[in-house]
């Protein structure tokens, strides 16, 4: 089990907004592919995956807003 | 070369569009460390990725009447507008170069702007909380990206004409009731945009983050 963590986006960005999931629950997702789009006030960004696998649970919906640090995914390695 | 600089002139939206997708991968093959894409758009709306719809004040057939295309685009940000008086700078950069940090290039390129602004006397400045150049309370310059693997592209766009800014009323900039000025309006002469793009290249060259690495 791996989680996608919001990683820090840069000095005083605390967080952002869940504005797009690529992919749903039960999905197979390889390492470096985008999974969530995500946007602070004027920045939007991607958010790769960090390995290959099931994306078991989404954590946070779209229009949700995520913390630096927190987890957005669980992805499983193994039940591939 | 691992830098290069497209002054496109005036295109529409949807070809420039294209045309930094085409440089951003290129950018993301390390062929190129940045570009620079400076042009101006034929009257345009655009929508980023956090705008609500409602923020253009007028209906669909009233903006096909003017031929004022809406776009939704990638970029963060709500919604702006973008007309033949303005300059869009479109810097795609690989931030793994620099700092992986979206708050630092948001400031390196709000403070290119600044520079900018200050050689035509324009006292210019940033607010907390806001992205974007403003003079006094309006605002001259707008300021919208997305970041993918850490390679910004969108960017910004400065207000240089006066005559432009009518077709602001057509929306609520950034969603925010905002009085939006030019260089024109502010200086009270005609400024010329080729003039405004020599500053900004020089500044970009000589003065910028950006400039560090060559």
């Amino acid at each position: 089990m791996r989680q996608v963590i919001l990683p820090e986006l840069g000095e005083g960005i605390e967080g952002a907004n869940i504005t797009y999931w690529y992919f749903k629950e039960g999905d197979t997702v390889k390492e470096g592919e985008d999974i969530v789009e995500l946007a602070t006030d004027k920045a939007a960004f991607n958010l790769p995956s960090p390995c290959t696998g099931v994306l078991t649970q989404i954590l946070f919906n779209e229009g949700d807003t995520v913390k630096v640090g927190e987890a957005l995914a669980i992805i499983d390695e193994e039940s591939l | 070369m691992k830098f290069k600089l497209y002054d496109l002139g005036s295109v529409d939206f949807q070809s420039a569009w294209d045309f930094q997708k085409k440089i951003f991968s290129q950018v993301k093959q390390k062929e190129l460390i940045w570009a620079l894409i400076l042009c101006q758009h034929k009257p345009t709306i655009t929508l980023g990725r956090t705008s609500e719809k409602e923020n253009i004040l007028v209906e669909k057939e009233q903006l096909e009447k003017l031929n004022i295309k809406t776009y939704e685009i990638e970029r963060g940000g709500d919604v702006t507008y973008h007309g033949p008086g303005q300059l869009c700078i479109y810097p795609i950069v690989n931030l793994g170069y620099f700092k992986k940090d979206i708050h630092w290039f948001l400031r390196s390129l709000e403070a290119l702007l600044l520079g900018v602004l200050s050689e035509f006397k324009i006292k210019a400045k940033t607010l907390v909380g806001q992205t974007g150049i403003w003079v006094g309370k309006k605002k001259i310059a707008s300021v919208g990206i997305a970041i993918r693997s850490w390679i910004t592209f969108h960017g910004a766009s400065l207000n240089i004409k006066k005559d432009d800014l009518a077709n602001f009323s057509l929306i609520r900039p950034c969603g925010l009731d905002i009085i939006m000025t030019s260089m024109e309006d502010i200086l009270g002469e005609e400024v010329k945009i080729d003039k405004v793009k020599e500053v900004l290249i020089r500044r970009w060259y000589e003065t910028s983050d950006f400039a560090r690495i060559r």
